[in-house]
């Protein structure tokens, strides 16, 4: 006996003995191929009759496995359903072995998968806030241990993995450079564009290079900078570490005495919070250029006094208000990156809902600490 | 055993890279028998079986099975062979975010017209074989190595392929385990007719289950040895061959020479 070459279709033959039962022969293969066919045929065909008892008889059947048993089991459920008998005949030993060790004979009892029963409303509510209290504990600790890390760094800074720093410097900064800079382009492009709509009515399009230097170093910059880097870098972060988490290599770290947070998480941290004030002064500059381009080409000013009136509105603390909120977001797109990436528990799915996380978590605090920032700003300044 | 041979494997090189790990490998299947591959690390066994169910290119060389041409451009027949094909993987490569019922009625809702009822009793007849009855709303995340690796076999041969493939099944078990494995390797084979291709170095198992093995080696980038295991552990001239069947450690190795 071997498995099937194609889904040959199968035949029966039905014969009615004297004492109101039938027998049934089935010819071929009752294999995967011809299972749900040949259900379906059966069906119909036994619906003719009401027999007393169905006697199946497998003599002339050459292939069986427990797509066959699944027919067997409909038969049977089929004329059983009325109190019938059921008989199976002239089976191979092959056969009656897998039938035995399919438990042919208790097939209907265990019939469907019952689903886990979910449980009621309060119970997971109260679960959800206890997994949110210990999620916070575990934030609030893993923020200690980075700290941990960082002051352990401070006093010896010899034990910076410094390759791992420079390369993901070279990640987060260099590789995320021509996005950044494209898109603040694009940024000081739209602003000086939309800008100068409204300026223009009173003659003041020479504050299109204010607006445009302004807004961009000190809130927009950072800001889209951040976001870019939570979408390429943070989520990358994340992804890392959940699936070396996944893989034991967490756990590889932990046993050979290796702290998995200065290991892991501090060169990205220091990466980041180099690499994104670093961004941030680039998207600044890129952002004046998109400005000065519509200046130059639109609102008919020389690029020379565009450049002046904007030396002339930006302070330096603009520019390093601008470039110190981008080393906090920085900080922050790692932490939470790395928190997320911590969090992966189990298989592939888990990966992607800590990526996906990590960017929402990390684009909300950075408007959230950028409100704080403008908060500050307000009072202090 | 069948006379048919279900796997023809002529002239095949495959490699990464600069590297050549298999060049001139020639073999046969024949269907319905328990076909082992084996040899040390890295000499090959598992880039040979990638290779067979069209994983990966071959830099050259003809693999055919059932008669069908092996070829990663052609997705067809690809697909056809496939159909016939069941691979077991070193770690099961169940997927996490379903459960062990819901993998091993993916492959059945997929390709055949049964009912969702007739499913579920033939997920558990499935799951029955592989001793995870009552397991069947786990998630793989939740079970044993030992216990993915049954599940990983109950998905594999969900449709009752021809062939069935095996990657290192033995591979972190434990020996009552391992053994309760291969019996079923035994009865699957016997019972369904299965021609099964083990790639292992699991000295028991392959004394326990195979019928005719192929030896790979590193340096020799192909074939050493083939036939019988118990007749070449007895009578192989080959160095490597009787080293790997008695389980001796290479004369030259660190720790005998360590010790003279």
């Amino acid at each position: 006996m071997s498995v099937p070459e194609t889904p040959s279709t199968s035949r029966y033959e039905i014969s009615e003995n004297p004492e109101g039962g039938i027998t049934l022969n089935i010819h071929g293969n009752m294999g995967a191929a011809n299972a749900g066919q040949m259900i379906d045929e059966l069906t119909a065909l036994l619906s003719d009759y009401s027999p007393s008892s169905l006697t199946v008889d497998l003599e002339k059947v050459d292939y069986l496995d427990d797509f066959g048993t699944l027919v067997l089991a409909h038969l049977r459920k089929l004329v059983t359903n009325g109190g019938n008998g059921f008989y199976v005949i002239n089976s191979s030993d092959k056969i009656k072995e897998l039938l035995s060790i399919l438990h042919f004979d208790s097939l209907d009892e265990k019939m469907s998968i019952e689903k886990k029963r979910s449980s009621g409303i309060f119970i997971r509510i109260g679960e959800a806030t206890l997994q949110h209290i210990s999620d916070l504990k575990y934030a609030i600790s893993f923020i200690g241990s980075i700290i941990l890390s960082l002051v352990h760094i401070c006093l010896h800074p010899r034990s910076l993995r410094t390759d791992d720093t420079i390369r993901y410097m070279q990640r987060v900064g260099v590789d995320g450079l021509p996005i950044v800079a494209l898109i603040s382009f694009l940024m000081g492009l739209i602003m000086a564009f939309m800008s100068s709509v409204q300026l223009e009515q009173f003659g003041a399009n020479i504050y299109v290079a204010s607006l445009v230097s302004l807004a961009m170093t000190r809130e927009l910059g950072p800001i889209m900078t951040a976001i870019i880097v939570a979408g390429r870098s943070g989520s990358a972060f994340a992804a890392e570490i959940g699936t070396m988490k996944i893989s034991e290599e967490v756990d590889a770290l932990f046993t050979m005495g290796f702290n998995p947070v200065m290991f892991l998480v501090v060169p990205k941290l220091v990466a980041a919070a180099v690499m994104v004030p670093i961004l941030t002064l680039f998207s600044d500059l890129f952002a004046i250029m998109g400005g000065l381009v519509v200046g130059v080409f639109m609102l008919d000013l020389t690029a020379g006094a565009y450049m002046s009136q904007t030396i002339k509105t930006l302070e330096l603390f603009d520019v390093f208000w601008g470039v110190l909120k981008g080393g906090v977001f920085g900080v922050l797109i790692t932490w939470i990156g790395c928190f997320r990436g911590f969090q992966v528990r189990g298989g592939a799915a888990s990966v992607g809902q800590a990526t996906t996380s990590a960017v929402v978590s990390s684009i909300f605090l950075i408007i959230m600490c950028d409100s704080v920032f403008s908060v500050i700003l307000r009072y202090w300044g | 055993m069948g006379s048919k041979a279900i796997i023809r494997v002529k002239d095949l090189r495959a490699g990464y890279g600069e590297d050549i790990i298999l060049d001139h490998v020639s073999f046969n299947v024949y269907e319905g028998e328990v076909f082992v591959i084996l040899g040390g690390s890295g000499c090959g066994k598992s880039t040979l079986l990638k290779a067979i169910i069209g994983l990966i290119e071959p830099r050259s060389g003809k693999i055919t099975i059932d008669g069908d041409e092996v070829s990663v451009d052609d997705d067809t027949t690809l697909q056809k062979i496939l159909r016939k094909v069941g691979v077991l993987y070193q770690g099961a490569a169940l997927f996490g975010s379903m459960t062990i019922a819901e993998n091993v009625a993916l492959p059945i809702r997929e390709y055949t017209s049964l009912p969702k009822e007739s499913i579920d009793v033939l997920v558990k007849m499935k799951l029955g074989l592989v001793n995870l009855e009552g397991y069947e709303n786990y998630l793989p995340s939740e079970l044993s190595g030992g216990m993915k690796k049954r599940a990983g076999l109950a998905r594999a041969m969900a449709l009752n392929p021809k062939i069935l493939f095996f990657d290192e099944p033995s591979a972190g078990l434990d020996p009552v385990t391992s053994a309760e494995l291969d019996d079923l390797i035994l009865y699957l084979n016997r019972s369904l007719g299965t021609t099964m291709v083990i790639v292992t170095h699991e000295l028991q198992s392959i004394f326990a289950v195979a019928q005719r093995i192929i030896m790979l080696d590193k340096r020799a980038k192909g074939i050493i040895a083939e036939g019988n295991p118990k007749y070449l552990r007895d009578h192989s001239q080959n160095q490597f061959v009787k080293q790997f069947f008695n389980r001796q450690a290479d004369e030259k190795g660190v720790v005998s020479r360590g010790s003279q």
